[in-house]
């Protein structure tokens, strides 16, 4: 009985032994050796990207809790005296005009978003679900917009909202938002097309019209989809700069972006102040990216690759 | 209920082909999927109503597409030919006196040489995502931590960047502080210098737009299925093998992507040198340019000829790309 258990675990361990010595042997004392150094490495590689990211934030957050003598006196690297200091906050916020500004982008926001929420829906769901003699055109036309980059043609764009008379107005960037967003028609376009056909057909025969299918049943079908449109919409047109600093000229029309722009006019050398509206306009955007990681990344991705 | 309005019309069809009940039902199951929307294309047809039912639903956005990227690229194109003010009624024919001018003028050209240090910047900045998504590939402590740090800067607000890195590269600012920490004394000025301006604002763009490079590769590499690593590590494939042979060949389509992104963002640079230059010292780009021609010097005339330069040369780019690299993903006519 005794050699029994010893002689079937040896059996089958006295084949892997010899392998594990020829096969693994040379390479285990390798991999330990190797392993640790490599991870070791990689990690490293990973704390010096870490710090490269957050250090310039870092230290734009200290310089904004600093008083503006902390800021001339010490260095960059310094710490605050009073980590409560909000004072650059207030200032920042009254006398740059924050507050408008989020107003103003909030406007935008929505009614861009909206906008391009319905737009894109709409035309996916016509692209997808109908035949109809031009579509290959339309198609076309959508697809070939998306290779003209916006910055190249405001120079007309100007004369066009010009003569529309809505420079200087939120309409503006809220009709140039809505109207030039292909992106978010591939991605209505991409999710349409997972949603089966015979949903439609149910209902028509239950005497729905075309619109009530697409209100009724498309449109809450598209919901993930009309999720990330809004985060993309949503974080691209919180940060833009070009467009409201081309159409926005007057201060109470600021949003967010042109409105921390012209804090290197009044505030010049006021770093503690500029960091403070730098900081203000980050949060923000943190925030949202902690909450939906998840959803950021795919759209993200998703809205690049079309 | 979908069934009899479905396969009414096909019946006899296939019922003329094929006698045998049992082959008629494979035949018209076979059939089915490729049949289904043919009735239905065809009542749409029938009905004046029905026919102009997409194009009720397309009417806003064709207006929006055509109004807000049609009409500005012909106008442009019109414009470049003239030597419009863009306020004045009038304007004269100029010829192609505009696209002389961009071209043979130095400084006006010389903008084009700026995006050299951007495309170089961007091929680091592949370099860097491709590194950092085959690394958080696997499975480490903290991945999704860095995941995040590393994507979040391409989430910041332009302006914001522009402000952080002033502060970086100022004199006494963040970087001369970590130098002086570092050992390294130095009163160089960062930004004083074109070379120096230049490579300093294309290193703010690699901090920038890693991040969605970094994500789309990330993306690409983990829909490998898990096997093919098996396999490869079953076969004795080394870490660079691996690389090589299975992560390589699966992120082809984001890495062409991800060059012509490159090429064209390194072409349209605008931001942020505008904001933490004003592209002074040597740092103006093309679009700078294109912007300060027509909205400080009313010069709408060349800066349309600039436009429509710099997008002739981004579609040439694309075209290239797609000739070069068929992508199967366009699949949408």
């Amino acid at each position: 009985m005794t050699p029994d258990p010893t002689a079937t675990p040896a059996t089958p361990a006295a084949p892997t032994a010899p392998a594990a010595s020829a096969g693994p042997a040379p390479g285990a004392p390798a991999t330990r050796r190797r392993l640790p150094v490599g991870t070791a490495l990689t990690y490293l590689s990973l704390l010096v990207a870490t710090v490269v990211v957050l250090l310039p934030l870092a230290v734009v957050l200290l310089t904004s809790l600093k008083t503006s003598e902390e800021v001339s006196e010490g260095g960059a690297l310094s710490l605050p005296g009073d980590w409560l200091n909000l004072e650059n906050y207030a200032t920042a916020f009254t006398d740059g005009h924050m507050l408008t500004a989020f107003g103003n982008t909030a406007f935008i926001l929505f009614f861009s978003i909206g906008g391009t929420v319905v737009i894109g829906s709409m035309t996916a769901y016509a692209i997808d679900r109908f035949e109809f003699r031009a579509k290959k055109l339309v198609m076309a036309l959508f697809l070939v917009a998306t290779l003209v980059p916006g910055v190249t043609t405001q120079v007309a764009t100007f004369q066009l909202i010009n003569g529309f008379e809505l420079v200087d107005t939120r309409w503006a960037p809220i009709l140039l938002y809505m109207g030039t967003d292909i992106v978010s028609v591939y991605i209505f376009l991409q999710f349409i097309r997972g949603i089966p056909v015979s949903l439609d057909e149910a209902a028509r025969l239950d005497g729905a019209n075309t619109f009530t299918i697409y209100r009724k049943i498309i449109f809450p079908l598209l919901k993930p989809a009309v999720a990330t449109v809004v985060i993309i919409k949503g974080i691209t047109t919180y940060n833009d700069f070009y467009i409201p600093f081309l159409y926005l000229h007057s201060e109470d029309l600021g949003t967010i972006s042109t409105a921390l722009f012209r804090f290197k006019g009044p505030f010049g050398a006021h770093w503690e102040a500029i960091s403070a509206g730098a900081i203000l306009v980050i949060v923000p955007t943190l925030v949202v990216f902690l909450l939906l990681q998840r959803w950021i990344y795919n759209g993200f991705a998703q809205g690049a690759t079309k | 209920m979908t069934e009899t309005t479905d396969t009414a019309p096909r019946a006899p069809l296939a019922g003329s082909r094929r006698s045998p009940r049992t082959v008629r039902r494979a035949g018209r199951g076979a059939t089915r999927h490729p049949g289904r929307r043919t009735p239905q294309g065809r009542s749409w047809r029938h009905s004046p109503l029905q026919r102009i039912t997409p194009w009720l639903f397309l009417a806003a956005p064709l207006a929006l597409l055509i109004t807000f990227t049609y009409v500005p690229v012909a106008s442009m194109v019109a414009y470049s030919f003239t030597d419009w003010d863009g306020v004045s009624p009038e304007r004269n024919l100029t010829g192609a006196d505009n696209y002389v001018q961009i071209f043979t003028r130095p400084e006006l050209f010389r903008v084009f040489f700026v995006s050299g240090y951007y495309l170089a910047a961007s091929v680091l900045q592949i370099g860097v995502a491709l590194y950092f998504a085959t690394v958080l590939s696997f499975n480490l402590r903290f991945r999704n931590f860095f995941k995040g740090v590393l994507f979040f800067p391409y989430l910041i607000n332009g302006v914001a960047i522009g402000f952080v890195f002033l502060y970086f590269f100022q004199d006494g600012g963040t970087l001369d502080s970590v130098l002086s920490w570092l050992g390294v004394r130095t009163d160089h000025a960062w930004l004083g210098d074109p070379t120096s301006a230049n490579v300093s604002l294309a290193g703010v763009s690699v901090w920038r737009f890693t991040g969605l490079n970094f994500v789309l590769f990330l993306g690409a590499i983990q829909s490998i299925p898990g096997e093919l690593y098996e396999a490869a590590e079953l076969d004795g494939a080394g870490k660079w093998q691996r690389f090589r042979h299975i992560i390589a060949p699966s992120i082809k389509p984001v890495l062409s992507l991800s060059i012509i992104l490159a090429i064209s963002g390194s072409l349209s640079v605008f931001e942020i040198p505008y904001i933490m230059t004003g592209g002074a010292t040597g740092t103006s780009t093309f679009v700078i340019q294109t912007v300060k021609l027509a909205f400080q010097f009313n010069k709408t005339g060349l800066a349309s000829a600039a436009a429509v330069v710099l997008l002739a040369i981004i579609l040439l780019i694309t075209w290239i790309q797609r000739r070069l690299v068929p992508d199967d993903k366009v699949d949408l006519v």
